[in-house]
């Protein structure tokens, strides 16, 4: 099966897009922990042998705090090297991932999200946006975090994270759930990068610690700087460049938003429902559209903003109990009505319970 | 055209597989599939499930809470689906082990006594092909063509001298399927 450019398209799972994609993007080596939703990523990885044929290296670690470990050594020696884990697992991982971002190292860490709190439960949430757009770990730090809605996005985002990682050395995530782990749909993998040479990484990454040349001064890797100033200095730094990540990489999806009354926000799975519910909506002359936020950081709060001045209501749908919304109130400054739905605990709301949510928050009012 | 469909039966019965199946059918007739277990503690020893979509168009949601067709394959999933069909969509179930039955006037049911026939001709392994032979019948939804190509891609290479025992099941499915209700 082909698609009109001749590429093959597969059926996958989109936890084995991820592993797919990791070994094509010339990912240099993979950390992780099994845990539910989101085994078949190792699984996959161990199937495709890839220290065979590219030379990554695919290791399972002892815990989730050694894989984020490993991912931190590998990352300090410029490397793409990535870890991928469930909910509680990415929460043993946040003091990991403080480090990195407090020693500017990029990696990429993939959550695919189950219900909490605690051990909770293995269906699909997506309890954890707080935790990852909000910094889950200590300090002023940011990571930039993509929200796939399907298969292909999976496969898609893997690189694109590498890319924005290293673009400003910081972690990033891919913040993904059970459903769109577990679903299988139509993908086309993207093509094989090879991964990138000694002499590439001293060029990309002239901050890797890949042994001293007489010629050079040491790089050192650390978060720790105890005078003040200097500890300020690095937040400024880390500041300035979320700033400019603001600026230049908010990325969404916007449907039937041009003639709309009301706007329905979500991300990831709650999208998928979303836009049922926006076509069942359509059906029945309700002008309804949907804007997915695909960066939930940076978030996209100027397209928000713009529409908060055209449509009567917004109503943002998520998995966990109203996060995201915050950021959707935000964002339209309370010009509009911002209302939420949403589902706890591993239930995934139907696209029925969305419109009727729609119809009375927003409408029958 | 878009056809949702809920297959849910025992684990073991080949549930997932014959959702696996039927998607793979659609990917070679060119249709946006989505495919979507349930993985959670069903999946560990009581009922599994899985929702196949197959549609001309884009797909939204891969989660579905009423569906065109439920293909049931034991008494909890009839009491679970029954009631979720759409009205005038089609229910077809494996009648073995029942003591409840179909009780809707509003949608088409039909009955296929796969497990029997496949337990009498010593073929337990095909039930599910035989199941879907039924479906083919009366929802052509899929072309047998596709349906053969589609296991062809999902199955490893060294079962792929068990083609054509799948393929006469899906015949003889074609065969058993009973109409009960019509609307």
């Amino acid at each position: 099966m082909t698609d009109q450019n001749n590429e093959e398209v597969l059926l996958m799972k989109g936890n084995e897009a991820i592993a797919h994609a990791a070994i094509r993007c010339g990912c240099d080596g993979y950390f992780g922990y099994p845990i539910t939703p989101q085994s078949e990523i190792m699984e996959t990885l161990m199937e495709l042998e890839p220290w065979n044929t590219t030379g990554m290296v695919v290791l399972q670690a002892e815990s989730e705090v050694a894989s984020i470990n490993m991912v931190y050594g590998a990352a300090g020696c410029g490397k793409k090297s990535m870890t991928t884990s469930s909910s509680p697992g990415v929460s043993l991982m946040q003091e990991g991932i403080s480090y990195m971002a407090g020693s500017e190292l990029p990696c990429l860490i993939v959550n695919v999200m189950r219900g909490g709190p605690g051990l909770g439960t293995i269906q699909a949430s997506q309890a954890d946006y707080f935790q990852t757009v909000k910094g889950g770990g200590h300090g002023d730090y940011r990571i930039i975090t993509l929200a796939p809605a399907s298969v292909q996005e999976m496969a898609d985002h893997v690189s694109l994270a590498f890319d924005l990682a290293f673009k400003y050395r910081t972690p990033a995530m891919i913040l993904a759930d059970g459903i769109i782990g577990q679903m299988m749909e139509k993908v086309v993998l993207p093509p094989y990068q090879p991964r990138w040479t000694e002499g590439e990484i001293r060029e990309k990454s002239p901050w890797a610690t890949l042994g001293k040349r007489p010629q050079n001064k040491p790089n050192v890797i650390t978060s720790l700087a105890l005078q003040a100033e200097e500890m300020e200095e690095l937040n400024l730094r880390l500041q300035a460049r979320y700033r400019e990540i603001e600026n230049n990489e908010v990325i969404y999806e916007e449907l039937n938003c041009e003639d709309a009354d009301y706007i329905f926000v979500a991300f990831g799975t709650s999208a998928r429902v979303c836009q049922k519910a926006m076509e069942l909506a359509r059906e029945e002359g309700i002008k309804a559209g949907l804007i997915r936020p695909i960066t939930l950081y940076p978030f996209p709060k100027d397209i928000l903003k713009h529409y908060a001045s055209k449509v009567k209501g917004m109503l943002t749908v998520e998995m966990n109990a109203g996060q995201m919304v915050e950021d959707v109130k935000l964002s339209t400054c309370g010009k509009i009505p911002v209302e939420f739905y949403g589902r706890m605990g591993g239930i995934v709301p139907s696209p029925d319970e969305v419109l009727n949510a729609l119809k009375t928050k927003l409408i029958e009012i | 055209m878009t056809e949702e469909i809920i297959i849910s039966g025992f684990g073991g019965q080949g549930v997932l597989s014959m959702g696996k199946i039927l998607a793979y059918s659609g990917l070679m007739q060119g249709q946006e599939v989505s495919w979507m277990p349930s993985y959670g503690p069903e999946q560990r020893g009581g009922t599994a499930n899985v929702t196949v979509i197959l549609s001309d168009s884009r797909i939204s949601s891969p989660v579905l809470h009423t569906y065109d067709t439920a293909i049931v394959l034991n008494q909890p999933s009839l009491e679970r689906f029954e009631s979720r069909i759409k009205p005038g969509g089609t229910l077809i179930y494996d009648g073995n082990g029942f003591h409840k039955f179909p009780t809707r006037t509003d949608i088409n049911v039909y009955r296929i006594d796969a497990t029997e026939y496949a337990y009498a001709n010593n073929s337990a392994k095909t039930m599910n092909m035989i199941i879907l032979g039924g479906l083919l019948k009366i929802r052509p939804i899929v072309t047998v063509e596709n349906v053969l190509r589609g296991l062809k891609k999902s199955l490893p290479e060294r079962h792929h001298h068990l083609l054509g025992m799948n393929e006469s099941a899906i015949q003889i499915g074609m065969e058993l399927i009973k109409q009960q209700n019509a609307v």
